[in-house]
């Protein structure tokens, strides 16, 4: 009786342990990839890749930039990712700076517009697509409150708008700090504080999440929302009656960029990955759904996309932008994350 | 429980002197499942929480994350805004429930199987879910948003809403316990003095439930400050501590503040918790072994204004899940209102598609399973066992420190401690073991609490009666204990299951390419803006955790028939 009572706690270990292990085994090299693509994109990214490379399989850790990125750096003494193939260029440069990436220039890389590659050599990351900030109006909802369409950052502080705004919040989300630091880069430092002052009037709430805003829009739950552009040709293409505003000052943009995570072990693997990400193949594929890409020449106009995006994107300073980052959502918390109370 | 006990004097051998090596048997078990509480909790707690006197280098930097935290200005409201939140759910969830469970048990209202079963309903969906329904029903484009007379359902409003719903269940268990013992005699009394009926309510009624109302008070207000999903769907620009965690973790990947705001947290949430063991203390002493059982009598008026409340309270719930499922059927809200199931298209969205429902039912059932396992056993050891007593008391300490742990501090712990190179177990890191650990941890109280009661309701001379014949302790263990306990072992396992299939703040950091979790995915779908399909992945859980507790509903009825017939024969 004794002893069987034994082998019970054994088995019971014993399983724990095997639940554990039998995730781990296959045949071709498994590549552990964290990213932050739309979910609809990442069976076709697997797919084209394994079609030039049918021996690498892609096991994709995919969540929003915030998480990725908390995880990456919470894993820092232990990484767990092979490869980073899709997460924001801002979130690369943090990494960058905690000496977690493998500097690695690949194959093609030549072919890649400059704004597109980190400046080090070689470079410790490499970019993909550009999504640039953008205004979501809801047509339909605009014609019932009378609401003109805007066509300026600047429109947006006109009364006429109050309460009508959702935007991202930049404290949890990239989106919001891309919006933020564009506009601290397009007005200056005094004048962005002051039209984000006039903004702030008219916004109806903040989210947290940087597509949500659009959402919201193609959904009528507002009746603009500043959020990416391709969030918003998405969700026109689904039906919903939006339309997609580049304002005329210029826009905010961050790229969706590669990098291998120092320590990987499966280091050739990764080196293959990132050497596809740079190819014109692979910049084809990232243009069925973004405008701008690495290779810009390859470049065909995307559906319900607007025009004139290249020649919008300012000349956006990451580093700057990287460095005055907690500086900058100190500030805007200090000026408008502290008057929500309760108001009822 | 009789043909037990004459199996167990058939082997026992009178001659044979009792080896210590039981007890030291025990003691070792004790050990080993207090090693599992310290591995499983206080260690990761220890790693995170430490973090909030480190900067981000590592270096020890004393209280000045604190000094910092006290110094911006918006942070510290979302301390007012959480107690705010968590006062008038309390208030709120509290009074309904109350009159609820009032209706159950001193009523003669019919169709209460039924509307007990509706008023359970919550605990069945993830948290996320009524803030869905609330934004299709209340928001700009809500089907009956003029009801909020011009007031915004983002926000306060909104939470709170979504808080009492989901937290309406739990006091109504604790109520339902209090206002079930109540003492008849001491209604005769009263009545024998010509009190009248509203006098009895206050001097006898009331001061009966006085720490039923206290204790689920506190439930409620732990659960409403800790509880992240809802604030986060529908809270707008209201900061709480809960979704300022998430800001500063996830949005500014600032994990020393996240740690800052992780302790501040925990002390409502810990003071709660001591205030409620005292009272349950007093509760205890209460109870009289000599009480008779109220029956109430019947009263038209009363019995039917029972009725009506019940099926209001019935409506409310009924309706947010009726919401949540058009929501999850409309094609495109609120311009295409023809039903589909393009919504259900779970491999197109966030979060792991299909995969992700499997796997939480995978996740689920191996929680349900080991967690009984360990959280029973861990129980008997601590309520029968003897000796080690400084480990038994921390060992109950540990068991009831979870309920005040928020879930993403749980999660963010899991990954410092568990992801650590010098740490053995980091085999388990992006396993579905450190799924189920994370989550049989996360919800260690409640369980180790139920058990903990079924082993107080056996008398103690069991133990001493086996004893006495010389039988091992694990002998009466499987032999009297667990057949007694097994409503309870039940109730264990399905609470562990139901859970776990709902649970998101943990698991959210945990999760690997092959565990993606069905209630990640409904946080992910929402997160990206995609609420219908979230709210159809939502309903996709619902429909798992009922099915499953109607399985348990008639399993446990026919376990009983075998196992319980011992109780019938003592009540009649």
């Amino acid at each position: 009786m004794k002893k069987s009572f034994y082998r019970g706690g054994s088995v019971i270990a014993g399983a724990l342990l095997a639940m554990g292990l039998a995730t781990g085994a296959s045949a071709a090299t498994d590549l552990m990839v964290y990213t932050a693509v739309e979910a609809e994109d990442l069976k076709k990214y697997a797919a084209r890749f394994n079609e030039d490379h049918p021996d690498i399989n892609i096991n994709w850790v995919r969540d929003s930039t915030g998480i990725v990125t908390a995880k990456l750096l919470a894993e820092k003494a232990n990484p767990r990712a092979d490869i980073v193939w899709g997460l924001a260029a801002t979130s690369l440069l943090l990494m960058k700076g905690e000496g977690m990436l493998e500097p690695y220039a690949p194959a093609g890389l030549d072919a890649l517009d400059p704004k597109f590659r980190d400046k080090s050599s070689p470079p410790s990351w490499t970019g993909m697509d550009a999504w640039v900030a953008a205004i979501c109006v809801n047509t339909v909802e605009a014609d019932k409150n009378n609401l003109p369409m805007p066509s300026s950052w600047q429109d947006l502080t006109k009364p006429v708008y109050k309460g009508h705004i959702a935007m991202p919040n930049p404290n949890s989300s990239g989106t919001g700090f891309l919006d933020v630091s564009s506009w601290l880069q397009l007005f200056g430092e005094e004048g962005g504080w002051a039209f984000m002052d006039k903004l702030h009037q008219n916004i109806g709430h903040y989210t947290h999440s940087g597509s949500k805003p659009c959402k919201q829009a193609a959904r009528g739950e507002v009746a603009i929302g500043v959020s990416f552009a391709f969030r918003g040709a998405k969700s026109k293409a689904s039906g919903a009656p939006l339309e997609v505003i580049i304002p005329s000052e210029g826009i905010g943009w961050d790229m969706e960029a590669t990098a291998i995570i120092k320590g990987t072990k499966n280091l050739d693997a990764a080196k293959t990955l990132a050497d596809w990400s740079v190819s014109e193949k692979a910049n084809k594929m990232y243009n069925e759904g973004y405008a701008v890409i690495g290779i810009q020449s390859l470049a065909k106009p995307v559906e319900h996309f607007p025009n004139n995006i290249p020649e919008s994107m300012i000349d956006n300073d990451f580093e700057w932008a990287a460095s005055n980052r907690k500086r900058i959502l100190a500030e805007w918390q200090k000026r408008y994350d502290s008057k929500s109370e309760p108001k009822s | 429980m009789a043909a037990a006990e004459v199996q167990v004097r058939d082997k026992a051998s009178p001659l044979k002197a009792k080896s210590s090596s039981d007890d030291k048997l025990m003691r070792l078990f004790i050990l080993v499942i207090g090693a599992y509480l310290v591995v499983a909790l206080a260690m990761p707690l220890y790693v995170m929480l430490s973090k909030s006197v480190l900067n981000s280098d590592g270096g020890f930097v004393g209280l000045s994350n604190y000094f910092a935290y006290f110094k911006t200005p918006s942070l510290v409201y979302s301390i007012k805004n959480s107690l705010f939140v968590g006062l008038v759910t309390t208030v709120i969830t509290v009074s309904i429930a109350f009159v609820l469970a009032y209706g159950f048990t001193r009523s003669r209202m019919p169709g209460k199987p039924i509307f007990k079963t509706i008023a359970m309903i919550p605990i069945l969906v993830p948290s996320l879910l009524p803030g869905i329904a609330l934004i299709y029903l209340f928001g700009r484009q809500g089907i009956i948003n003029w009801a909020l007379f011009g007031h915004e359902i983002y926000g306060p409003i909104g939470i709170i809403i979504s808080e009492v719903f989901f937290t309406l269940p739990h006091a109504l268990i604790i109520i339902i316990t209090a206002l079930s013992i109540a003492d008849a005699r001491l209604y005769e009394a009263a009545t024998a003095l010509r009190a009248s009926s509203t006098r009895i309510f206050f001097t006898v009624t009331l001061p009966g439930v006085r720490y039923g109302l206290i204790s689920a008070g506190f439930v409620v207000f732990t659960l409403a400050v800790t509880d992240f999903g809802a604030p986060k769907v529908i809270g707008g620009d209201f900061n709480v501590l809960a979704t300022d965690i998430y800001k500063q973790v996830i949005g500014q990947q600032n994990f020393e503040m996240g740690a800052v705001v992780s302790v501040v947290l925990l002390i409502p949430a810990a003071l709660a918790f001591f205030v409620d063991r005292l009272v349950q203390k007093k509760q205890i002493a209460l109870l009289s072994s000599r009480a008779v059982a109220l029956e109430p009598k019947p009263s038209r008026r009363f019995d039917n204004g029972m009725l009506a409340y019940a099926l209001v309270v019935s409506f409310f719930i009924l309706g947010i899940l009726g919401m949540c499922q058009f929501a999850a059927l409309f094609k495109f809200f609120p311009y295409n209102l023809s039903l589909g199931l393009s919504n259900y298209q779970f491999d197109l969205m966030d979060g792991g598609g299909w995969d992700s429902y499997f796997n939480s039912i995978e996740m689920a059932s191996y929680t349900a399973v080991f967690g009984t396992l360990i959280v029973f056993y861990g129980a008997y050891l601590v309520e029968k066992g003897k000796g080690l007593g400084v480990i038994r008391g921390a060992f109950q300490f540990l068991a009831m420190l979870p309920m005040a742990v928020p879930g993403l501090v749980l999660g963010l712990a899991y990954i410092f401690f568990f992801n650590m190179p010098s740490n053995p177990l980091n085999v388990l890191y992006h396993t579905m073991a450190i799924l189920v650990i994370s989550t049989i941890t996360h919800f260690y109280t409640v369980s180790h609490l139920t058990a903990t009661t079924a082993l107080k309701q056996m008398d103690a001379q069991f133990e001493s009666v086996a004893a006495s014949l010389k039988q091992p302790f694990y002998r009466t263990f499987l032999r009297v204990t667990v057949p007694v306990c097994t409503p309870a072992i039940l109730d264990i396992s399905i609470y562990l299951f139901v859970n776990a299939m709902t649970t998101v703040s943990a698991v959210v950091f945990l999760y690997s390419p092959h565990t993606t979790l069905a209630s990640v995915a409904v946080l992910n779908m929402d997160d990206a803006g995609d609420i219908a399909p979230a709210a159809a992945m939502g309903m996709m859980i619902f429909y798992t955790a009922a099915s499953v507790k109607i399985l348990h509903y008639f399993l446990s009825r026919g376990i009983e028939a075998k196992t319980q017939a011992w109780r019938r024969s003592i009540e009649n």
